[in-house]
């Protein structure tokens, strides 16, 4: 870990690229969802457009989990929530 | 959207949804009664009276429910760290009962006693997708289904309990798979 230097301008929060967020909300594979359920809500809770909604559903069923989003921890608690709302299997996870 | 169901079909649903409807009910606190590995099971359960609860349970620190169809529709939030996922599931819990047995009712509101043809706004066909996905999990791991579930059923024998539990649960994978399709 580094020490920021005392005086400087510190990045919104959407400037940074998703792998230098600390949080990420993860996804895991079950055998229950279907695999068009789970791309419909990935569109409906993220804003997803349909591309990138099915490729990370195929992360997820392929690689047995997928990050889905980055960011603050509040912000990946409230998806996994919601995401939870929907029956799908997800956690918070610190991404180290 | 439009959706057309016979008398049996609603009939089914109206029974497993609301079968779902007992277990997360926002003061049920344990796995109903009896299991979920026939139709006819289900039924009966229905009628089961609720459970009492112990008042001093209630206040014990929220956990993991021991009911592994109860633990896959409230899962934790967290992996590996008991303390936060705990703290999650003290702010969030209670809010995702609530949520999950709107939609269950929603649902059972809409949907007609005697089948037929029925109309959904889009949000009550977002209540619908929710409430299906409830009961498909709840079979699921009632069934202890996998990847390979079509071949987990084609080993049952016809005369087996378990084979129309399976039937159901295709089907209303193909209910869900047609809502999802409508709703895309």
């Amino acid at each position: 870990m580094s020490v920021a230097p005392a005086e400087v301008d510190l990045p919104k929060s959407t400037d940074k690229p998703v792998s230098d967020k600390p949080w990420v909300t993860i996804v895991w594979n079950d055998p229950v969802n279907l695999m068009s359920y789970v791309t419909y809500v990935f569109q409906q809770v993220f804003g997803y457009p349909k591309k990138k909604a099915t490729r990370l559903m195929l992360d997820v069923h392929h690689k047995g989990k997928a990050v889905v989003a980055a960011g603050a921890r509040e912000a990946m608690e409230h998806n996994v929530e919601i995401l939870h709302g929907y029956g799908l299997w997800a956690t918070v996870m610190h991404d180290k | 959207m439009r959706a057309w169901l016979a008398a049996p079909e609603a009939s089914l649903l109206r029974s497993l949804v609301g079968q779902v409807l007992t277990l997360i009910a926002p003061d049920g606190d344990g796995p109903a009664p009896g299991s979920w590995n026939n139709v006819a099971d289900l039924e009966a359960e229905l009628d089961a009276p609720p459970s009492k609860h112990d008042p001093a349970e209630q206040q014990s620190p929220p956990t993991t429910p021991d009911d592994a169809v109860l633990a896959r529709l409230l899962p934790d939030g967290y992996r590996d760290d008991p303390d936060a996922a705990g703290e999650f599931r003290k702010y969030t819990e209670p809010g995702l009962r609530s949520a999950k047995q709107q939609a269950a009712l929603q649902m059972l509101d809409t949907l007609p006693d005697q089948g037929g043809r029925i109309q959904l706004t889009s949000e009550q066909a977002q209540a619908w997708l929710k409430a299906l996905n409830d009961v498909r999990l709840a079979l699921g791991v009632r069934l202890d289904v996998t990847e390979d579930f079509e071949q987990q059923w084609t080993k049952l024998d016809r005369e087996d309990p378990q084979w129309a539990a399976y039937e159901v649960y295709a089907w209303l994978g193909a209910v869900q798979e047609s809502l999802v399709q409508a709703l895309a």
